[in-house]
């Protein structure tokens, strides 16, 4: 793709940009004037640059999307059986559009549309909303600030739990439609709090979902995030989530990609101070000729950093999943402690996987390991299940459900862990 | 034990298999008759893992001369699953650690695949965890295990215990144990072998694949199989192990070398 095309395509994407609300909030009418301008300066990538070797999302410049003209009337019953039991909160979005009908919040503390949030709680918001998220080199991530709107804001105080969980549903109704999810998570010192981010669709049609989280714990503060992307098969999901990790907190990440045509998903993880532990773990389970492409970046810049990452992709049909995971170890960041590891399961002979781990270590005490591993099923295990009987579809489906379901196991919320295992499994099992 | 009225349950004549292209059994014959406990010694690279895993169909192992009959039937025509529903049970060296699948999950799966099988009813979630947590307390187990995931983070001791469990959930004609008792400690060692002589019967047969003798000083052998260079050199009765254990095994190939030579 040229540039020119790139350039008239953001131009046109631009264009569909609604007017910004007043009364204004000077800072964020900055906020948005500059990533407008990042637009215009910036070109959609293409597989010439680095980051997008293995992705190639030409397609994506093919249709001409629009953002939503007011909400889709949506009724209760719609969404029903996206609803999480346990949750404490739930905001519903539908086409980018809150629906605050389908939205409640029990939980004590805000969690609340982002639009009116910034009048009520700027000063709290201005030092974190674009502040995490670059956005200088990632046209994805300026578009989504230069249509900065509906969104999910999350503000818990400090020393505060939050129990039950947050659950954030991003419902895509319409085809063509472009919508720009936000979500701010300010997570104050030693506050507790596990949400869910969650996106669906209601039809099978191409639309762009084009997201970005940011997520600012404070110190001591012990964040979980869960990232569920089940979009339709045709659609194109690009997100960019920052975290910011304050001194001696605690992430634990858990993506899933099952949908869309091409998704990609940029994890950027920063332990910005000392004692700081995160896990981040990902799957990707595609068929057909869906891409899912997801990189990470973990950047250890203090002392005494934990990092675990366990990564996999289930590839089937002529499908292809990417992972690139950057782990950063910054002069300084001494006793680090890191471990990555990538795991990929090809079932068909067209299926393919592109996975690059990718070390930067630049301190001197430190302990990192990574690996990765490509391949099919392991004939010993299979063996092992069918020397207890099972026949061999059998075994093979258990293997590859089981496969999965490691990653499932490490959502902390019930109903939607077994709802996805119910999900995996039935992508996963083969009639003989 | 030895019983008058026994049924042949395994014959096996000649048997030569390569695994990679290599021989590394070079013609056994070996027959097990309901009743009787069998153990096969002998060193490292022996073969005897080897043997264990073949009868199980291990799809490494290409069998290239000789006949397998099991019931009368021709094991080589039947796939490993089929086996283990005609019911030969193999317990792994180094049983497999299967992430993400929890451990009374794989084993209810196991037991009512067999109990489809051999025509008998399956059991609930609800009626298996009754079932299974009674076997588990033949083996000392903590119902712990159940949870957690197939065989993972599983200690040695813990694996071999979890095998166990499944030949007493699977209950099995032909059990073959391969080094059940390695990285076990006493304690283990005697829990699991109580295990096994509970589950050994008139009617079904037990394969001990060990390399020490320690393991049947709990679980008495009717018979003791050496095998060496992928042949069974020499069989006694179990006071053939203990002759092992202060002899080791060269003078065993020493032995058959020299009858070897005597007949040639």
């Amino acid at each position: 793709m040229s540039v020119t095309a790139g350039t008239s395509y953001l131009e046109a994407l631009l264009q569909g940009q609604p007017q910004p609300p007043s009364p204004a909030v000077a800072w964020l009418n900055r906020l948005r004037g500059d990533a407008v301008d990042r637009v215009s300066a910036l070109t959609v990538p293409t597989t010439r640059d680095e980051d997008w070797r293995f992705t190639d999302i030409s397609p994506l410049t093919r249709i001409s999307f629009q953002p939503a003209r007011g909400a889709p009337i949506l009724q209760a019953a719609d969404i029903a059986r996206y609803a999480l039991p346990e949750a404490a909160a739930c905001l519903v979005f539908a086409d980018g559009v809150y629906a605050p009908q389908l939205s409640f919040n029990k939980t004590g503390v805000v969690v609340e549309n982002l639009a009116p949030g910034v009048m009520a709680h700027g000063a709290t918001i201005e030092p974190h909303l674009g502040r995490h998220a670059e956005f200088r080199n990632n046209v994805f991530a300026a578009l989504n600030t230069a249509f900065l709107h509906d969104g999910a804001l999350i503000i818990v105080p400090r020393n505060t739990a939050v129990a039950a969980p947050i659950h954030l549903l991003f419902i895509a109704t319409r085809q063509d439609v472009v919508a720009y999810p936000r979500c701010l998570v300010i997570a104050g010192s030693g506050s507790d709090v596990t949400v869910v981010e969650d996106f669906v669709a209601l039809q099978d049609e191409a639309y762009f979902n084009n997201a970005v989280t940011e997520i600012a714990a404070g110190d001591g503060a012990h964040v979980r995030h869960i990232r569920v992307q089940r979009e339709s098969g045709k659609a194109f999901h690009i997100a960019n989530c920052t975290v910011t990790l304050a001194d001696s907190s605690r992430f634990q990440s858990v993506s899933v990609a099952l949908g869309a045509r091409i998704s990609r998903f940029n994890l950027n993880v920063v332990q910005a101070a000392a004692g700081v532990e995160c896990e981040v773990d990902g799957l990707a389970l595609i068929s057909g000729r869906q891409l899912a492409d997801t990189h990470t970046s973990i950047d250890h810049a203090k002392p005494h950093g934990v990092s675990r990452q366990l990564h996999k992709c289930i590839v089937g049909g002529a499908a292809h999943a990417v992972f690139n995971g950057k782990i950063m170890v910054r002069a300084g960041a001494q006793l680090t402690d890191s471990s990555q590891s990538s795991r990929n399961l090809l079932l068909s002979g067209r299926a393919h996987v592109d996975t690059k781990p990718q070390l930067e270590i630049f301190a001197d005490d430190v302990k990192c390991a990574h690996g990765a591993t490509v391949g099919q099923l392991d004939a010993e295990e299979v063996f092992y299940l069918k020397s207890r009987g099972l026949a061999d579809v059998a075994a093979r489906n258990l293997l590859t459900y089981a496969f999965g379901a490691e990653i499932l196991a490490r959502i902390p919320v019930a109903s939607l862990r077994q709802h996805l295992a119910q999900t995996v499994l039935a992508q996963t099992t083969h009639q003989p | 034990m030895i019983v008058e009225s026994a049924k042949t349950l395994l014959e096996v004549r000649g048997l030569r298999a390569t695994v990679s292209g290599i021989e590394i059994l070079k013609g056994i014959d070996f027959t097990v008759r309901t009743g009787e406990v069998h153990a096969i010694m002998g060193p490292n690279g022996s073969g005897k893992s080897t043997f264990a895993k073949l009868l199980a169909g291990h799809p490494a192992y290409a069998m290239t001369g000789g006949t397998i009959a099991y019931e009368g039937r021709n094991l080589l025509e039947l796939a490993p699953e089929d086996r283990a529903r005609a019911g030969i049970f193999l317990g792994f060296q180094y049983p497999i650690e299967i992430p993400g699948v929890a451990n009374s999950q794989f084993l209810r799966l196991a037991y009512n695949t067999l109990q489809e099988a051999r025509g008998k009813d399956e059991l609930d979630p609800l009626e298996f965890d009754d079932f299974v947590r009674a076997k588990m307390k033949l083996l000392e187990m903590n119902p712990d295990f159940l949870d957690r995931s197939v065989n993972e983070g599983f200690s040695g001791g813990e694996k071999k215990r979890n095998e166990i469990l499944q030949m007493a959930l699977l209950q099995p004609r032909l059990a073959i144990l391969d080094e059940t008792d390695s990285g076990l400690d006493i304690d283990a060692l005697r829990v699991v072998a109580g295990g096994v002589n509970q589950l050994a019967s008139r009617d079904n047969a037990i394969v001990l694949v060990t390399h020490y003798q320690r393991l049947l000083n709990y679980i008495v052998p009717d018979y003791v199989h050496v095998m060496d260079g992928g042949r069974i050199i020499k069989t006694g009765g179990r006071e053939l192990a203990v002759e092992l254990e202060t002899r080791g095994y060269d003078w065993v190939g020493a032995e058959f070398r020299q009858a070897a030579r005597a007949t040639a």
